[in-house]
Parts: C-alpha cells; sequence; structure tokens
C-alpha cells in the first residue's frame, strides 16, 4: 500500500514536471552507453582525445632606458588534451643585473566553459628579492568582443591574499600588423616592503605594442612600456630611493610553439 | 605498382557503349610523357574494367610546388590509380601494405559489406606492415566514386584515388572522352602540425580577417562605417570570425587537379564538336572547391555516382567527398580553363581542356571571398519577404512538435493513454531528438532559427551572375528502391567550438558519446541541424542518405551530404546492411576532433 502510494506520488511527480516543462522529453540517439562498443583490436576511430604542448612569450623584450636597459619576459606553456591541462607561467624583469618582480606559477587548468578555463595552484615569487609562495586560484579566457582577461587571487604562506588582473587586445591593423594593448595588475592586502609590495592596488605593467607576424610563431615588435608602483607601493619604492615609474621605449620578440 | 589483372579475359568483357574507343584514350597518353607524370595523373581511365587488382601502399617521396613529402601512396603516386570496376562484378582488390604503420583502403561511396569497408576498429583491424589484405565484395552500383586511407592521417598526405564503376546496362552518359578530375591539396606540413596549430589558433592559416586597412572597403560596401562597425562589434561579441570560411587555407595547401599543381596545367583533349564528360571527386582534406569552366556549360548529370536528371550550370559547389559527374562539349578549336577555386578563394586548382597539347586558356579573377551572415550563425534568413518562405516547413511534421503536442496532451488529461497517438492521422513515428545542444566547453553556439538552404548553392556563390547548381536541382532518374516512409526520425546537431577546436554532434565529441543504433531494415530519417558557421560534409559509411530536397521518390542517393551553416535538412537511410559503419564530418580534421559517430546496424 505504501508502496503504491510513493509509486502515485511519483508518477505526479513526473507527469507535473513535464507538464511544468511543457517540454518534448529529449532522448539523443548517440546517448552515452553504460557499456561502451569494442573496436576490433581496440582501434578507435576518432583520436579526439589527444593532448598537445604549447608554449608562448607574449613578452620578450628589452626596455630601453638611458641608465640602461631592462630585459623582460613574460611567458607561459601548457600540456594537455581539451578538459585538463598544466599550466605553468612564468615572468620577470632584469634590471641592471637584478632580477626582480619574478612570478613563477604552476597551476592545474579546467575547461569550464566555451572560452574560460579555472586555475589552480602555486605561484612562488622567485627573483633577487625575498621569496614568497602563495596559492592561487582564478579564472582565464577569452571575454566578450575577444579579449583575453585572466584574474587570480592569491593566499600567502603567511597569511596574506593578492590578486592579479591581466588582459589584452589584438588590434589587427592588417592579417600580420597587430597593435596590441595589454595591461596587468597587481593588488596586495597588506604591505611586503622587502618586495616593493603596498596594501591595495600595489603595481601596473602595461604595453602597447606592434607586432608583424613574419610567421604565425614569429613576430618581432616594437612597444611603449610602462612599468611602476601606485599609491602605497610608490611611497614605498620613493623611500628605497628607486624608481617609481617609466615609461619606456622597447623592442621584442613575441615568439611560441 | 598497380596493374588490372588479366586473368578473365577482360577483352570479353569489355563493352565500349560508343564510338569512344581505346583508341581515343590511348591517343591521349602520350601527354603522361610530361616530367612529373610519374607522380601524378593522367586522369585517364583505364581502357578496361577489371574485377582483380593489386595495390601496393608504400611511402614515396614526392615534391610538388616546391612542397615535398614523403607521403604514403597507393602505387607510388598521388593520386593513386584509376580502378576501373563494371556493376555485377565480384572484385577483388589486394592491398599490400609496405608502410611501417598499419593502413587501409576504404571504398568511399561503395555498398560493401561492413568487414570490407576499410575502416580498421569498426570493418577489421587495419592492414599490418609487410601484410596483404584483399578486399572482395560484388558491385551493385556504378558510377564515379573515390577509395582512400582510414589510418591516422594517411588520406590527408595522399593516400587516395578514383573509382570509375561501369554500369551493367548501356551508359546514358557515356561521352567521345571520358576523364577523372581529381581535387586536392598538398602540402609539406604534417597533418598532426597542421592540428596542433589549429589548437593553438583556430584562425592559424586565416590570413584574410576583417582589418583596420579593409575596413574602409567594408563601410562602403555596408553603407555607412557605423554598419561595417556594427556588423564587426556583433561578430567580436559572439567571439567569432565572419572571415572563418576555412580552418586551413592555401597559406600551406597547393590545390590540385588530378595530382598537377595549377602551374603544371593537367590537360584533357578534344576534338571540337566532342562531347567530354569530367568526373569531378573531391579528394581534399579540409577544401571545398566551386567549379567552372569560363565558356562551357555543364551539364551535371550523375551525383555521388548515381545518374540525376541533367542540370545545365554554369558553376558548382563540391563538398570535401562528393563527386559530380558532368558533361560538356567544347565547340571551338580553343582552349578551355577548368577552374576550381578553394571556397575561401586562398588558391585554386587549374587544368585545361585543349584541342591540342600544350594550350593555355585564360583563367578567370578569383571571386571576393564569401562573409558569413547571421544565417549562418542559424539566426534564419533576415531578408524582407524570404524568412517564411524559407523556413524548413518539414519541422511541423518533425518529432519536435509532435512531442510537444504530447506533452500537451499529458496536462490536459493527466492520462497515460493521452500517449497513445493511434487516433492521430500521422503515422507513428519515434523519435530522437537532443533537443537544443548544451552551450559548453565543446559548443559554443546554437542556431536558434535554422532554415532549409537546400535550394543555396552556399554561401559565396548566391547571386553571382552565374547559374549554379543547388541541392534542390538533384532529381534522381528513377525512383528510390524503399518508398517506405520512415518509422523513426534521428535528429542530430551538428556543434562545435572553433576557439577550442573541438567539434561533435550534440555538443558531445566522439569518445563522449554513444553507438547510434539501427534496427536492420528499418528506415530511417536523419535530420541535421548545423549549429556551427562551417559547411560539414556528413558521410554515412555502407547505406545510402537520400536527400530530401523536395524532389518526392525521386530523391537523389547520396554518400556524402554538405550541411550548411545555420540550417537544418533530412535524408532518409535504409539500414539494410548489418555491422558496423563510421559516420562523420569528412572534413578530416574536424572527424578527427571529435565529429564521428558509429552507426551499428543489428
Amino acid at each position: 500500500m505504501k508502496h503504491a502510494l510513493s509509486l502515485t506520488a511519483l508518477s505526479v511527480l513526473v507527469l507535473s514536471s513535464t507538464a511544468r516543462a511543457d517540454q518534448p522529453v529529449y532522448h539523443a540517439a548517440d546517448a552515452p552507453e553504460a557499456t561502451p562498443v569494442v573496436y576490433i583490436g581496440n582501434i578507435k576511430p576518432s583520436m579526439d582525445q589527444g593532448t598537445w604542448l604549447h608554449g608562448i612569450f607574449n613578452q620578450l623584450e628589452g626596455r630601453y632606458a638611458p641608465g640602461g636597459t631592462d630585459f623582460r619576459w613574460d611567458g607561459e606553456a601548457w600540456f594537455g588534451g581539451d578538459y585538463n591541462k598544466i599550466w605553468l607561467k612564468s615572468e620577470g624583469t632584469l634590471e641592471k643585473g637584478r632580477l626582480s618582480d619574478g612570478d613563477h606559477e604552476l597551476l592545474y587548468t579546467r575547461a569550464i566553459s566555451p572560452y574560460w578555463n579555472l586555475q589552480g595552484g602555486v605561484r612562488m615569487d622567485l627573483d633577487d628579492g625575498p621569496t614568497r609562495t602563495w596559492g592561487a586560484f582564478g579564472i582565464e579566457g577569452l571575454a566578450l568582443y575577444e579579449f583575453e582577461f585572466g584574474a587570480t587571487a592569491y593566499v600567502s604562506d603567511r597569511g596574506r591574499f593578492a590578486a592579479r588582473i591581466e588582459g589584452s587586445y589584438d588590434f589587427l591593423l592588417t592579417n600580420r600588423l597587430i597593435l596590441q594593448p595589454q595591461a596587468e595588475f597587481n593588488l596586495y592586502t597588506k604591505s611586503d616592503a622587502g618586495r616593493q609590495a603596498g596594501a591595495g592596488l600595489s603595481d601596473v605593467d602595461a604595453g602597447l605594442r606592434l607586432r608583424y607576424e613574419l610567421w604565425r610563431k614569429f613576430a618581432p615588435y616594437v612597444a611603449v612600456t610602462y612599468s611602476g608602483y601606485l599609491t602605497q607601493a610608490r611611497r614605498i619604492a620613493r623611500d628605497q630611493h628607486d624608481d617609481t615609474g617609466s615609461v619606456r621605449f622597447s623592442l621584442g620578440v613575441r615568439s611560441w610553439f | 605498382m598497380t596493374f588490372p589483372s588479366r586473368s578473365r579475359g577482360g577483352l570479353t568483357r569489355r563493352r565500349f557503349v560508343t564510338g569512344l574507343g581505346a583508341g581515343s584514350l590511348l591517343a591521349s597518353l602520350p601527354r603522361t610523357s610530361h616530367a612529373f607524370s610519374s607522380k601524378a595523373s593522367s586522369g585517364i581511365i583505364p581502357p578496361m574494367p577489371s574485377d582483380r587488382w593489386d595495390l601496393k601502399i608504400g611511402h614515396t617521396r614526392i615534391s610538388l610546388d616546391g612542397k615535398t613529402m614523403h607521403a604514403p601512396t597507393a602505387g607510388g603516386t598521388v593520386p593513386g590509380p584509376i580502378l576501373r570496376w563494371k556493376q555485377g562484378d565480384t572484385v577483388s582488390i589486394n592491398v599490400t601494405n609496405t608502410l611501417n604503420e598499419p593502413t587501409s583502403i576504404h571504398w568511399h561511396g561503395i555498398r560493401t559489406p561492413s568487414n570490407m569497408d576499410g575502416v580498421p576498429g569498426m570493418s577489421f583491424g587495419g592492414i599490418a606492415p609487410g601484410e596483404t589484405f584483399t578486399y572482395r565484395f560484388k558491385l551493385h552500383q556504378s558510377g564515379t566514386y573515390w577509395y582512400h586511407s582510414h589510418s591516422g592521417m594517411q588520406e590527408a598526405m595522399g593516400l587516395y584515388g578514383a573509382l570509375v564503376i561501369d554500369p551493367r546496362r548501356p551508359d546514358p552518359n557515356a561521352c567521345d572522352r571520358d576523364y577523372v578530375i581529381f581535387l586536392g591539396e598538398w602540402t609539406d606540413v604534417m597533418p598532426d602540425d597542421i592540428v596542433s596549430n589549429l589548437k593553438m589558433q583556430d584562425d592559424y592559416y586565416v590570413f584574410r580577417q576583417r582589418t583596420a586597412a579593409s575596413f574602409p572597403k567594408e563601410a562602403r560596401e555596408a553603407g555607412s562605417a557605423g554598419a561595417a562597425l556594427a556588423d564587426r562589434l556583433a561578430w567580436s561579441k559572439m567571439r567569432m570570425a565572419a572571415t572563418d570560411i576555412a580552418d586551413v587555407s592555401g597559406a600551406i595547401y597547393t590545390y590540385t587537379l588530378n595530382g598537377h599543381a595549377p602551374d603544371m596545367n593537367w590537360s584533357g583533349l578534344f576534338r571540337p564538336g566532342e562531347k567530354v564528360r569530367l568526373r569531378f571527386i573531391n579528394g581534399s582534406t579540409m577544401t571545398f572547391f566551386d567549379v567552372r569552366i569560363p565558356g562551357l556549360e555543364m551539364l551535371v548529370v550523375q551525383a555521388d555516382g548515381n545518374d540525376i536528371e541533367p542540370v545545365p550550370v554554369d558553376e558548382f559547389r563540391i563538398g570535401v567527398a562528393e563527386t559530380y559527374d558532368v558533361i560538356v562539349q567544347p565547340k571551338d578549336e580553343r582552349a578551355y580553363a577548368i577552374f576550381a577555386q578553394s571556397e575561401d578563394r586562398t588558391g585554386y586548382a587549374r587544368g585545361t581542356l585543349a584541342p591540342r597539347e600544350g594550350m593555355i586558356a585564360p583563367l578567370p579573377p578569383m571571386d571576393p571571398r564569401p562573409v558569413r551572415t547571421m544565417v549562418d550563425m542559424g539566426m534564419g534568413n533576415m531578408k524582407p519577404g524570404e524568412s517564411m518562405k524559407d523556413m524548413d516547413m518539414s519541422g511541423d511534421m518533425s518529432g519536435m512538435k509532435m512531442d510537444g503536442d504530447m506533452a500537451g496532451m499529458d496536462m490536459h488529461g493527466m492520462d497515460m493513454k493521452g500517449m497513445d497517438m493511434s487516433h492521430m492521422a500521422m503515422p507513428k513515428m519515434e523519435v530522437d531528438d537532443p533537443g537544443p545542444p548544451p552551450i559548453n566547453v565543446e559548443n559554443q553556439m546554437r542556431a536558434m532559427m535554422p532554415i532549409d538552404r537546400t535550394g543555396s548553392p552556399g554561401d559565396g556563390l548566391e547571386n553571382n551572375g552565374r547559374r549554379v547548381l543547388n541541392y534542390k536541382q538533384l532529381r534522381a532518374t528513377r525512383p528510390g528502391a524503399d518508398l517506405r516512409p520512415p518509422t523513426r526520425e534521428i535528429i542530430l546537431h551538428l556543434t562545435g567550438n572553433m576557439e577550442r577546436y573541438i567539434w561533435g554532434m550534440n555538443g558531445r565529441k566522439f569518445s563522449e558519446s554513444g553507438p547510434i543504433r539501427l534496427k536492420l531494415g528499418e528506415r530511417v530519417r536523419f535530420t541535421l541541424i548545423n549549429d556551427t558557421m562551417m559547411e560539414h560534409p556528413i558521410h554515412l559509411h555502407g547505406l545510402w542518405s537520400e536527400l530530401e530536397n523536395g524532389q518526392g521518390d525521386y530523391r537523389p542517393y547520396k554518400h556524402t551530404i554538405i550541411s550548411q551553416p545555420g540550417s537544418k535538412l533530412s535524408y532518409l537511410v535504409t539500414a539494410d546492411t548489418p555491422g558496423m559503419w563510421a559516420y562523420h564530418c569528412h572534413l578530416m580534421y574536424h572527424m578527427d576532433l571529435g565529429m564521428f559517430r558509429t552507426v551499428i546496424v543489428a
């Protein structure tokens, strides 16, 4: 009796949910089956589960200044398939023989939508300043109007928080001559004078790069770049008699494999 | 090398139905003394059919247009030898693999038992290095077809060739001259590298995008800068490109005709007034061709190997893996160019019909490259007055509406008996409707208003001032063999994500999908809704696809059907041959990245 009742209740539920949705019952002829098809010799007729390895230097450039040219790189590499990838990011600036802004991340990346990936892993601030270690979690992908965009939140081994927002856009002047504005902002919850980080919006690194794609994978460029400290970090840099920000003429190569 | 075996007395089996003779064919043979002849095809069909062939698969180093590839080949040439068979014969083909990897040959469009279809994993285990596999099957059909490897990327590197099957009865389309015109591409970039590049950057090979430099022209065409800008913003908001016509372009491809680069100028001879049959085969990996012969009307007499009521045209589009036979009758003592431009207009394949060796015909300028529109995005046909007319009214008959009615009946009656449709006028039909495809990692769009585009010759060909073939014009010369109405409809959405370069159906790639199961003898309607902005030539192995193009019982039988972007079309299939069959997009890099299904007939 109880059984019959619950069955009735169930069928009413099913019916009412069908009625509520007012939708046909969908069934895909190619729906996955519990037991996979056995192929002769286990040969899969389509190889759609491949893995790929790619890497790119978005920036590999000399930033000219009368007092000495800085060298900067910003690159990433990844390995994996359509859904899961291992992602490596690295950036840094070499100025007067001293490495700064050395930021290296090892992330697991998961595709979650047509254009967006979730990323999680570790970040190491590794350069000539004090070393910091962070846990990282963020998103990365292609925003509306084809903006490349990334936002990552960090929590350090010392219980501090930080965030990075970066974006770029490719304006095609011709099919090979491409103008790319790009910017990266770093934010911190607490200042870290050893790394010239200030609480709040701490630093910006931006560039306007004009590249010519000789080949798709090799594009020399000229650029105007700006690197500088903001708000509290600006004061820290000034106190340390360091450069608080400068616009530089830069030359570089964007390349990938 | 390849040779037809003479063991069965070919001469007695010969059947030249017209004045066409070995003589006229042999007369054009010296042309092949051409420097490249050993590596390219003459297009000349063997003088007689044979039921026994030996085909050696090996590596051949081939240079074409400065691009060298150590290519897997059949018989040492690209394309491989033309095999000529005869309807009714049981043919046997010994395929010997001298490669250091497995190979296979699939007979495209030929109705064979499943174990002779040549798809590794589905028909057989492939042909191991050093092994010889004998294909043997009876030919129930005639016409123009082709063969190619179904192993890895061998087809993309050159392992393909033409098939010509003589009809048992006198050929209504027999001509004084008969040439195979095999269209293809040639590159020295390895297929795996092409895929890898597309995975990193989907427009890697597209150098015809809208740019700042092209903006003034667009503004002129759109009427104002504002309109041009609005269109650009609409596309970039969708994160797509209106200029996305072909994934792989003339940036790396040299387009070939019978294995000849354009400057090699393949030539076919004729005497003025003669009828010349040209058997066009698109054996390319990724390229649709738009074909014309300026100055000549082409009479299209066969599509995918099956005779159709002749259609006179100036031009036709041939999708990857399709075939069209056309008849031309050049009257003047001059050369005519066979001009096959790629759909994205980044190059062309070219040949010449000429009364003498060494003649050249002027080439027409390339057409402007097509630009995708909202129609391709599945937004329907927005042109005033055409929107309703072109809507696919068969949708009213389809399962979506019927299911909708059923849901409605549930609401009114709350009665399971209401599900019984026996009182309805329509025949009972099972419908496998997957519903609108999900927007996910593997699918970036949904055609909201897919329309019937079988009356359109395709993007870039509409209103070009020429008579261009469209699918509605294909009418079989005899009624279909199975006139039963379908008892089941299978709706499939063609889906993909250009950005990640993933392809599939119903928002899933091959590895995440089950097989499509058909009952032996079942009559099924396949309905394809194209939710991508590209054409997909969909090929069902082993069974005919009877295109529902408004020709009633005279539906054309096809093996490969182009689904245009933003369109909905359907075709009927009789599942009369048991086994496991491949079902896929014939753009190789779409197939290999997931637009592939297994069809099991049991």
